[in-house]
């Protein structure tokens, strides 16, 4: 598709037909949270499991064959969307978060040289969803490394000014979010990424909010491992993906022990599977491995630069559309360069101050619209400036400037609902 | 299911204007309750008469700071309404109503001659999301009624102890 038609892309998401509450058409600006499918997916799912499904790497007979094709079809399509250098390097995993607690695990495990111990230092920011946050705050626990942190200027964006005191030389790990899901900011990663090789950590970038909107090449990113999740990129829920540098995977200690991520397995020890299936152990989610494959399918032949033009477009009309309600402050980025496909904001009303999120949510879903509310796994940015929580309006390529508008009279309506 | 049989304009009202809101200095415990889901935080005083007198001991005063939706605010002022004044066994017994009818699933009414304003609630237990919002004042109540008895127990105990020396 040379020219992006996005009237033409809702035609293949079935869901965006459906209506809710009273009839009201779905306006679904709840993409940074999971993004509808579309037929292609759903199709290619159910046609795995109609006609060739059977475990992978484990049979002789005819489905087992096909199903492993599908399966590893499906690795070769995310190593070809994401610019890996080797498919060996792409490793299916759960979501974002399994991908992220598997590098951090597996780093607090390794010994020399890469492992983490007392003395040494992690890095990752006040902008990172929880599932940054928390895995490295186990792996610190565990090993004795110190946690520390870029921090927020007050328009959302990372605090740069003392990068080299941040990552010093006993930084070993540099953990930082390419795409912020709560404040739609796009971090300039370069800066982050010489800095961090200069002292020599290992970079992990959670790609999950960027995987979706940008053209996303995981060489030119310059990082060692990057992750990212399925569901939000037009895939099922349930398949994730770590990427990371061959000779990295091969030399850090396995995560989750089971069944075919062994080479031989003795009584007293085993030995282990080359990358990837060091890093799969058990049974993985082959249906879903397939489905994003054909999410990548589908995202490729949109081409991903025409989808980073639909959202960029989105994102200046809505940044534009929401400055003139009156009471609406954003939370993040207040301009449209480097916004990624997320406006995070808070609404108040003359007479009662700021209306919370959740009744917003509430009254907006009346309408037919979903938003998302609370502190989108990121409280650490709500405490940063000071909010219970915000509204988040995301988009995807199915968004339109019609579902901005709406949302705006949506607002308007809230206010009117909740003024006294 | 139309929103307005959540949003009663008796809710609306409350958080519009909240009855005993703000913390005040009498106090026997101070409890700090969240609700993660959205964020709501309530800072909750309770001052009891007698304390030491256990479950009849008498909910003299509840002040509380709080930030969050509508529901939870609109709460947090129809319980204080409701319990203060009442014994702890009696403002117990009205949360335990006030629970169940958040339990019923859009199911029940719930009886006005116990939960006065508080019935106004009924609607929101049709929102599962919004449940925790109505019922965390509640909860913040029960564990500082809990802990000022506690300490009221102790004083009793030691001015015992010391009247028998």
């Amino acid at each position: 598709m040379s020219s992006f038609d996005v009237e033409l892309v809702r035609k293949d998401f079935p869901i965006l037909e459906r209506t809710v509450g009273d009839g009201q058409p779905l306006v679904y600006l709840d993409s940074a949270a999971s993004s509808q499918k579309p037929r292609q997916v759903i199709d290619a799912m159910n046609a795995y499991y109609e006609h060739h499904h059977a475990n992978v790497h484990r049979g002789v007979h005819t489905l087992a064959e096909e199903a492993t094709a599908a399966y590893e079809g499906a690795r070769d399509k995310v190593a070809a969307f994401i610019n890996a250098p080797d498919r060996r390097e792409v490793i299916f995993t759960k979501n974002s978060s399994e991908a992220l607690n598997l590098v951090a695990s597996v780093l607090g495990w390794a010994g020399e040289p890469y492992g983490l111990g007392r003395g040494d230092r992690v890095v990752i920011t006040q902008m990172e969803h929880h599932s940054n946050i928390v895995p490295w705050q186990l792996t610190c626990q565990r090993s004795g490394a110190e946690l520390a942190w870029l921090n927020l200027t007050d328009d959302g964006r990372l605090d740069l000014s003392n990068l080299d005191e941040v990552i010093d030389a006993s930084t070993k790990v540099v953990s930082v979010v390419h795409v912020s899901n709560i404040l739609g900011t796009i971090n300039p990663l370069d800066a982050i990424v010489r800095r961090a090789h200069d002292v020599g950590a290992i970079v992990v970038v959670d790609a999950s909010q960027s995987a979706p909107h940008l053209p996303l090449d995981v060489q030119r990113l310059g990082a060692d491992f990057v992750a990212f999740t399925g569901h939000k990129m037009l895939g099922p829920t349930g398949i994730g993906v770590l990427w990371g540098r061959a000779e990295l995977l091969s030399e850090l200690p396995p995560f989750l022990g089971g069944g075919e991520m062994v080479g031989t397995v003795n009584m007293e020890g085993s030995t282990y599977a080359p990358i990837p299936h060091k890093y799969e152990a058990g049974t993985m989610p082959i249906a879903e491995a397939i489905g994003l494959g054909a999410a990548v399918d589908y995202l490729t032949a949109l081409g991903m630069e025409n989808v980073a033009a639909h959202e960029r477009e989105l994102v200046g009309y809505a940044l534009e559309r929401l400055g003139t309600v009156e009471g609406l402050r954003l939370v993040g980025p207040q301009t449209a360069e480097a916004h990624g496909a997320a406006i995070s904001f808070t609404l108040e009303v003359e007479g009662l101050g700021e209306i919370h999120p959740h009744d917003v949510g509430q009254v907006l879903d009346e309408q037919g619209i979903a938003v998302r509310v609370g502190q989108h796994c990121a409280r650490p940015v709500c405490v940063r400036y000071g909010i219970p929580a915000t509204t988040r309006a995301s988009f995807s390529v199915y968004t339109t400037k019609a579902e901005v508008d709406a949302l705006v009279e949506g607002l308007e309506y809230v206010k009117r609902f909740f003024g006294a | 299911m139309k929103l307005d049989s959540m949003y009663q304009e008796i809710i609306l009202d409350h958080y519009r204007n909240p009855h005993h809101k703000g913390l005040r200095d009498e106090f026997g415990a101070e409890v700090h309750h969240i609700n993660p889901t959205c964020g709501d935080e309530v800072t909750l005083r309770v001052h009891l008469t007698d304390p030491g007198s256990g479950q009849d001991a008498v909910v003299r005063d509840v002040s509380y700071e709080s930030a969050g939706c509508s529901i939870s605010q609109a709460s947090a002022s129809v319980m204080s309404d409701l319990v203060i004044g009442k014994t702890v066994a009696e403002a117990l017994k009205v949360g335990d109503v006030f629970l169940e009818l958040m339990q019923s699933k859009g199911e029940a009414e719930g009886d006005e001659e116990v939960l006065e304003d508080a019935v106004a609630f009924a609607g929101v237990s049709k929102f599962p999301a919004r449940v925790k919002c109505a019922l965390l004042s509640w909860m913040a109540l029960k564990d500082a009624t809990a802990q000022a008895l506690a300490a009221g127990a102790d004083v009793a105990q030691e001015t015992k102890e010391s009247g028998a020396q």
